[in-house]
């Protein structure tokens, strides 16, 4: 291939990949924009600060949903982040022949199963038992979807953090289990903190799992073993129905939503805020 | 070390969530099931916290199947259906479970037309619609029940319900009383195997259907015909009249004699008035209830709905009871009972 | 004891695991104690696995016996019969989750390497963010979003126009619905983008600089060094990107289902409706009356995570046959 071409081909593939990205996020901004449209005027002061109303009388908002989903999602994260990095880092740094193998192919085949499956699962082995919706049994259906993406995730970013920093470590005599923590973990810390955000984006809009461990509740939260209210449930009910005025009220709850989660993505990132590794 | 203040944060969030909330002396009772009365119920348990300042109620809607088996395995306080438990669903219950009518609802055929003209049809040409017989809008069947409009040379192309729902088993309740092909062949439940048609999720998702595409025919619920300014046709009903579904016609389908269980199926009613596709929605709740307090508060509930509770039917388009039934409901609501001693003193 | 290293886990490579102490007592109690800690998370992931798999084999255990083999090859869904088949929704499943991959790979990926190695720094953060964003959307806002603007769209002018040119592939015929397993195929891979994008895009980063300036040093354009040097050395992480975004896929349930017709049949033709494995759960769960009804429903939902395992094993192999372990990873 002649140098002309080559440069060209590189040029051709520059522009490709820009325009990728402008496909990309196309689809957003047209999602963005309708939200806005559809939903803007519903979102007031109201909004954050009340509990839901009947059909017609104003004032009413998603305050206990906006609670209950931070609630349900600091479970699931309490689940989810620990085993999701710990396993991650194991799958990534572990020579046995089998166990790894074994533990990536179960990460991964969790990944596709519907939400609705975990939720299904939680009913029954808490929601049964205990004879009552929870916000518990919402958090573990929640975590159980968190689990093999951030597992999955952290190995991917931990097995690209250069052996060198890992020589380095241990040639200046720090334990193993330091170097695990103090040194690979937070040299991958960026990319593991994206493959976190993508998992919590993920469970705070998921409503399916919800619908039977949750419930959802009209009222303020009485304890983590009552129904509790959140986000994308409370959106689901209002789109569903025939008012407009719901309707409008669940756009603006989804862009809500969408502005949360971004904003503890933008939290994240700061709080983790380093060293970069070799970029 | 930022991970271990991020679980620190964690951390606190859950005890403080363990907390009551703001207003948590009061008693909270749990129901859920179906979708299509969830708006005259919150507002109804909106209403009734004027009334009973000490209890919440809290209503979500997982479909009419969500709550029948919800209320069997006693995770909720009550339950919630569009369609009534057979025989086998009850047998499954722990104990002896009863249905009590709140509201009515009708579901009417919609459609997508230019112009939109005012259609009549009658069951037996909506029944062999369904069944893929009649394909074409201007079949000669369907103009000879509408003369005057113009009907194009289009295929009908028919919108049912994807999701197991209340609003289907009322429909084809309906179509299986006028076709006896589409009894045999089809048959009734809240999911079928449709010969033809889009499966639409959810009321929305088959009035959005039809709203948008030219040519459609779905069945939806009364409250979304009108929101959605779609129109809703004309249906003979059993007294040889084509009526159009309103409240009034909705709630006249109901004037009939009710059976001691109320688990009746009101769609093609005698009643001269009546709309052929009308049914209640249900509240199931224990004859016997497990606690007094809860018990208590919930009789005194569905007393309330049944009388006050029914002016704020039609201004959400749904269609109140009629005088004869309230009056057999209530003989049904003094027989909840609490290890034994009815729970509603003589009223 | 568990410190005790197997076979071939020297420290000359990097860490073991389970780490062998190596220098005075804490420390053994240190790597002692994150191992436990590790085995604990790594044996909890498995356990909820199989519980999960055990209570789905349970409770689709009537099902099994009553339908056996035939289940799968079956097209009839009849609840009211007692008949069920699950070819349509296998097929279904299938089809929209290629269609979503294919347009949502090339588009990732090419987003991703943009972004890792194209754009100027200021620009990276906010279009990363951007598109993290889109995974937070709640998937029935996809799902509305769709029903309003994307099959309007598709029935007035992507499906005719399709038509006109390339009707002659059965893949365009057919009436022009709009709601089908092309749109269902379309909203899917707007929700699988954002998993694969920043995943991808993360990877990219990580890659040494190392590796793309030996290549620049040795001649190569930009597109060239890319290629070689950091395509090729964060492969396994990419296609762990990519097989994410598959798992996306095959499990959305509700943006699907409100688009793409829910009509268990299959046809040829990417305008026609069909149903997934996904949809027809959300869709029959809570209002499946019969016992056998419930079990042929959680049978399906058995059969999506074999769909996911053949699925998932076939692109490994497939990545595997063409070019071996990515360096920079341990395989």
């Amino acid at each position: 291939m002649s140098s002309a071409t080559r440069r060209f081909t590189s040029t051709a593939m520059g522009a490709l990949t820009l325009a990728a990205a402008l496909l990309v996020i196309c689809p957003l901004l047209l999602i963005f924009g309708f939200l806005l449209y559809q939903g803007a005027s519903a979102v007031n002061v109201d909004f954050f600060l009340h509990l839901p109303k009947p059909v017609g009388e104003v004032g009413g908002g998603v305050a206990n949903a906006i609670v209950g989903s931070l609630i349900m999602i600091a479970l699931a994260v309490s689940l989810g982040l620990p085993v999701g990095i710990l396993g991650g880092v194991y799958l990534a740094e572990s020579r046995d022949r089998r166990l790894p193998w074994v533990l990536r192919f179960v990460a991964d085949v969790m990944n596709g199963i519907p939400s609705i499956v975990f939720g299904i699962f939680a009913y029954t082995v808490v929601v049964i038992p205990m004879r009552r919706f929870s916000a518990l049994a919402g958090g573990l259906a929640l975590g159980l979807i968190m689990v093999p993406i951030v597992l999955r995730t952290t190995e991917e970013m931990v097995r690209l953090v250069p052996n060198a920093l890992r020589e380095a470590g241990l040639g200046l005599g720090l334990p193993q289990w330091k170097v695990s923590l103090r040194i690979v973990i937070p040299a991958a810390r960026a990319g593991i903190i994206t493959g976190v955000m993508v998992a919590v984006a993920r469970i705070a809009g998921e409503t399916a799992p919800l619908l039977f461990t949750a419930l959802g509740n009209r009222f303020w939260q009485q304890g983590l073993d009552q129904p509790i209210a959140a986000l994308p449930l409370q959106i689901y009910s209002y789109a569903i129905a025939p008012y407009d005025d719901w309707h409008r009220q669940a756009w603006a709850g989804a862009l809500v939503l969408i502005t949360l989660v971004f904003l503890a993505s933008l939290a994240a990132r700061l709080a983790t805020r380093g060293r970069a590794v070799a970029r | 070390m930022t991970k271990r203040s991020f679980l620190a944060v964690m951390l606190l969030v859950v005890p403080l969530a363990s907390l009551p909330g703001p207003a948590d002396a009061q008693l909270l009772m749990n129901g859920a099931g179906a979708t299509f009365p969830y708006p005259i119920y919150s507002k109804w348990f909106e209403e009734y916290i004027k009334v009973d300042p000490e209890v919440r109620f809290n209503y979500q809607s997982i479909g009419s199947g969500g709550g029948i088996r919800q209320i069997t395995e006693r995770t909720v306080d009550f339950g919630a259906s569009d369609g009534p438990m057979t025989d086998e669903q009850l047998k499954k219950a722990p104990a002896e479970l009863f249905h009590i009518p709140t509201v009515l609802g009708a579901v009417v055929a919609t459609y997508n037309l230019p112009g939109n003209p005012q259609l009549s049809f009658s069951g037996d040409v909506l029944a062999d619609v369904f069944l893929g017989r009649i394909t074409k809008w201007n079949d000669a069947r369907i103009k000879a029940l509408n003369p005057s409009a113009s009907l194009p040379d289009q295929p009908i192309v028919v919108v049912h319900r994807s999701d197991g729902s209340g609003t289907t088993y009322i429909w084809v309740d309906y179509l299986c009383k006028i076709s006896p092909e589409w009894e045999q062949k089809v048959g009734r439940g809240t999911s079928v195997k449709w010969p033809v048609g889009l499966g639409g999720k959810g009321n929305e998702g088959v009035a959005g259907q039809v709203k948008n595409a030219p040519g459609s025919l779905g069945y939806v619920e009364l409250a979304y015909a009108i929101t959605n300014k779609l129109p809703a046709a004309k249906i003979r009903n059993q007294a040889g009249k084509f009526i159009e579904p309103t409240i009034e016609s909705t709630t006249a389908a109901a004037a009939k004699s009710m059976p001691a269980d109320f688990r009746v199926s009101l769609t093609d009613s005698p009643g001269p008035e009546a709309y052929p596709v009308a049914s209640f929605t249900w509240l199931l709740v224990y004859k016997d209830q497990p606690n007094e307090t809860k018990g208590r508060s919930l009789v005194k509930f569905l007393w309330w709905a049944i009388h006050d509770g029914q002016k704020h039917a039609a201004a959400l388009l749904y269609a109140p009871l009629p005088a004869p039934v309230v009056k057999d409901i209530e003989a049904k609501i003094k027989q909840i009972t609490f290890s034994g001693k009815p729970l509603l003193a003589a009223q | 004891m568990a410190a005790e290293s197997t076979a071939g886990a020297g420290t000359a490579d990097g860490l073991s695991f389970p780490p062998r102490a190596i220098s005075g007592r804490r420390a053994a109690l240190g790597d002692r104690v994150y191992t436990v800690l590790v085995l604990a998370s790594v044996w909890l992931v498995l356990l909820l696995a199989a519980g999960l798999v055990a209570a789905l084999i349970w409770e689709s255990w009537e099902a099994i016996r009553t339908f056996g083999f035939h289940f799968l090859v079956t097209s009839q869904w009849d609840p009211v019969a007692g008949e069920f088949g699950a070819l349509p929704f296998i097929y279904g499943t299938l089809v929209s989750s290629l269609l979503a991959l294919l347009i949502a790979v090339p588009l990732s990926l090419g987003a991703a390497i943009f972004l890792a190695e194209l754009a100027p720094s200021w620009i990276r953060p906010p279009i990363s963010f951007l598109i993290e964003m889109l995974a937070a959307v709640p998937s029935v806002v996809y799902g509305l979003w769709g029903i309003f603007v994307l099959v309007p769209w598709l029935r007035d002018w992507v499906q005719p126009g399709l038509g006109r040119t390339l009707g002659f592939l059965p893949l365009f015929q057919g009436p022009p619905y709009g709601i089908g397993t092309l749109a269902a195929g379309m909203i899917l891979s707007i929700m699988v983008v954002p998993y694969i994008t920043s995943v991808s895009r993360e990877i990219l980063l990580a890659v040494p600089g190392s590796q793309r300036e030996a290549a620049l040093g040795l001649g190569a354009t930009r597109w060239e060094a890319t290629r070689m040097a950091v395509l090729r050395y964060g492969r396994s992480g990419l296609i762990g990107a990519i097989l994410l975004g598959l798992g996306r896929a095959l499990g959305e349930t509700m943006a699907v289902t409100m688009v793409i017709g829910n009509r268990p049949e299959i046809a040829a033709s990417l305008f026609a409706p069909g149903y997934t494995m996904a949809s027809v759960l959300a869709n029959e769960f809570t209002e499946a009356t019969s016992d056998l009804y419930v079990s042929a429903l959680v049978e399906i939902g058995l059969l999506l995570l074999v769909v996911t395992v053949v699925v998932s094993g076939l692109a490994r192999l497939l990545v595997w046959s063409v070019g071996g372990p990515a360096r920079g990873g341990r395989e």
